[in-house]
């Protein structure tokens, strides 16, 4: 039941992807690292633009903010301290992959042509669970974007494993290139305040900006697209260019490396105590409709949030809020801490043998 | 044709998943088989979101019903359409992919930051970040005369 002519967006999304086709194959051919990092930014970039195009507004936000921005900042730091130079491998060793890929990529060929055809809206996947969210979320949290609903409310419990894992990732790269961790003392960072006038009045205009960016898609994400994971990330990327143009030591005394590690669990807590909050009040874990005691649901007045029935959307309106503030805590510090751990540490000579 | 327009995303998803993997298998430098590995990771979010696209729909954020918006949105479509896949009058992207993928990419670059830490501390135990040297570095570290404990 597709419509029998393509839309202009099939245009698109052809054109997209032959030009992502492209990048990872350059990406595939090229033997140099800083190459194929620099093309991964690009292709993250397009990637964005291909996902506007399917409608998807929120994830096209995070590949922009995440993979075009920080994964690229990282791959770069990790490089300098690896000083990695791919090594000129065989041809004949490129065989035996080649081979396994050719074969397992015409089976999945093979398979996918029975797969529900482009857009279709009577597929199995369309057709239950993602329905059903996109019926009862008006009614349901009384917010406007499906995609935030389903991420903080419907599967809130999902998403707090997922900021846990990020937490995780945090304490992870702390542990392995915090500057004290092999007993080495800690050596002056190698990113130092440069003399570039334009950069920095550049700069000083830009991370206010970007701050306020950030704190309009963190407030307005259950309206429009946006929410913690993407404002989170915004909000590193102001603290990562001024550690890049002012210098990693004037940053870490603003925002010390133990106080983001701190801001990072206190981000999980503050998820977890608003799902602790709602059982107390006899509700389930993160079931916001039990956030408020119904003394206090009882003192709100009616039609503050503009539609008469809003009384019973406040507990997810603020759960929603509570959770997202979680969600900004965790991941932007844990961003801001991957950054000072590569950043912050020098690249350090091999002691083969000496380790203990 | 037809079968090329409802094909086309799968056939492109899968080379690119197959980039990701021939960079992981054929390259001995860490860092390459990192990049090969995020590529692999976002094909696969491709994949979810192409699954997850309908035709003519809008992005999954909730049009006020019976709005000069929602109207404006049904009159592009064919009438019949709308009320059979239309939810209240607009048709919609599915939101479930578009969530499991928007955390899967933060949770991406995550764990990306995780694995370049390890191929940092690799090579500043053993001074390189190739596959093959570090196996014959290892070799010799634990089959050497000196390290026998």
């Amino acid at each position: 039941m597709t419509p029998a002519v393509p839309d202009v967006s099939f245009v698109l999304n052809v054109s997209l992807l032959v030009m992502l086709l492209a990048v990872a194959v350059a990406i595939a051919v090229t033997r140099s690292l800083l190459a194929a990092i620099l093309l991964l930014s690009v292709y993250s970039f397009l990637g964005a633009a291909w996902l506007m195009v399917m409608d998807a507004a929120d994830v096209a936000f995070t590949e922009a903010v995440v993979g075009a921005g920080v994964s690229t900042l990282v791959l770069l730091g990790a490089l300098l301290l690896t000083r990695g130079e791919t090594i000129k491998t065989d041809w004949k060793q490129q065989i035996g992959p080649l081979a396994l890929v050719l074969a397992v990529g015409g089976l999945l060929i093979y398979a996918a042509a029975g797969l529900p055809g482009y857009g279709d809206p009577a597929s199995p996947a369309n057709s239950y669970v993602g329905r059903a969210y996109l019926q009862a979320t008006y009614n349901d949290i009384g917010a406007p974007n499906v995609v935030t609903a389903v991420l903080a409310s419907y599967r809130g419990f999902d998403t707090l494993g997922e900021t846990t894992v990020i937490f995780a990732a945090c304490i992870g790269v702390a542990l392995m290139l915090d500057p004290g961790s092999s007993g080495a003392p800690a050596q002056a960072s190698r990113i130092r305040p440069g003399q570039h006038i334009v950069l920095k009045v550049i700069s000083k205009l830009l991370i206010p900006l970007i701050i306020l960016f950030a704190f309009y898609v963190q407030f307005h994400g259950d309206l429009g697209a946006g929410g913690g994971f993407q404002a989170g990330v915004t909000l590193a990327v102001a603290v990562i260019l001024h550690a890049l143009v002012f210098g990693l030591d004037e940053t870490t005394r603003a925002f010390p490396p133990h106080l983001m590690r701190a801001i990072s669990s206190g981000g999980v807590m503050v998820y977890s105590a608003v799902g602790v909050v709602c059982i107390l009040n006899g509700g389930g874990f993160l079931d916001y409709d039990f956030l408020f005691t119904p003394q206090l649901e009882a003192a709100i007045p009616p039609g503050l949030l503009g539609d008469p029935d809003s009384k019973h959307h406040w507990g997810q309106h603020f759960g929603i809020l509570l959770i997202e503030l979680g969600v900004l805590l965790t991941v932007s510090s844990t961003m801001v801490s991957i950054f000072f751990g590569f950043a912050g540490r020098a690249p350090r000579a091999a002691s083969v043998g000496q380790g203990g | 044709m037809s079968w090329f327009i409802a094909n086309f995303n799968y056939i492109v998803v899968v080379i690119l998943m197959m980039t990701g993997l021939f960079i992981i298998f054929s390259s001995a430098n860490l860092i390459r088989r990192m990049i090969g590995l995020a590529l692999f990771q976002s094909s696969t979010g491709l994949f979810y979101i192409s699954l997850s696209k309908v035709s003519g729909g809008t992005a999954a954020i909730v049009v006020p019903p019976d709005s000069a918006e929602a109207r404006a949105l049904a009159a592009q479509l064919d009438p019949a359409y709308v009320a059979a896949f239309g939810v209240k009058g607009v048709v919609y992207a599915n939101p479930l992919p578009h969530v499991l993928i928007l955390t899967a990419i933060v949770v991406g670059v995550a764990t990306l930051a995780v694995g370049l830490a390890i191929a940092v501390r690799v090579r500043e135990a053993y001074g390189t970040v190739e596959a093959p040297e570090i196996d014959d570095l290892g070799r010799s570290v634990t089959e050497g005369p000196e390290n026998g404990r």
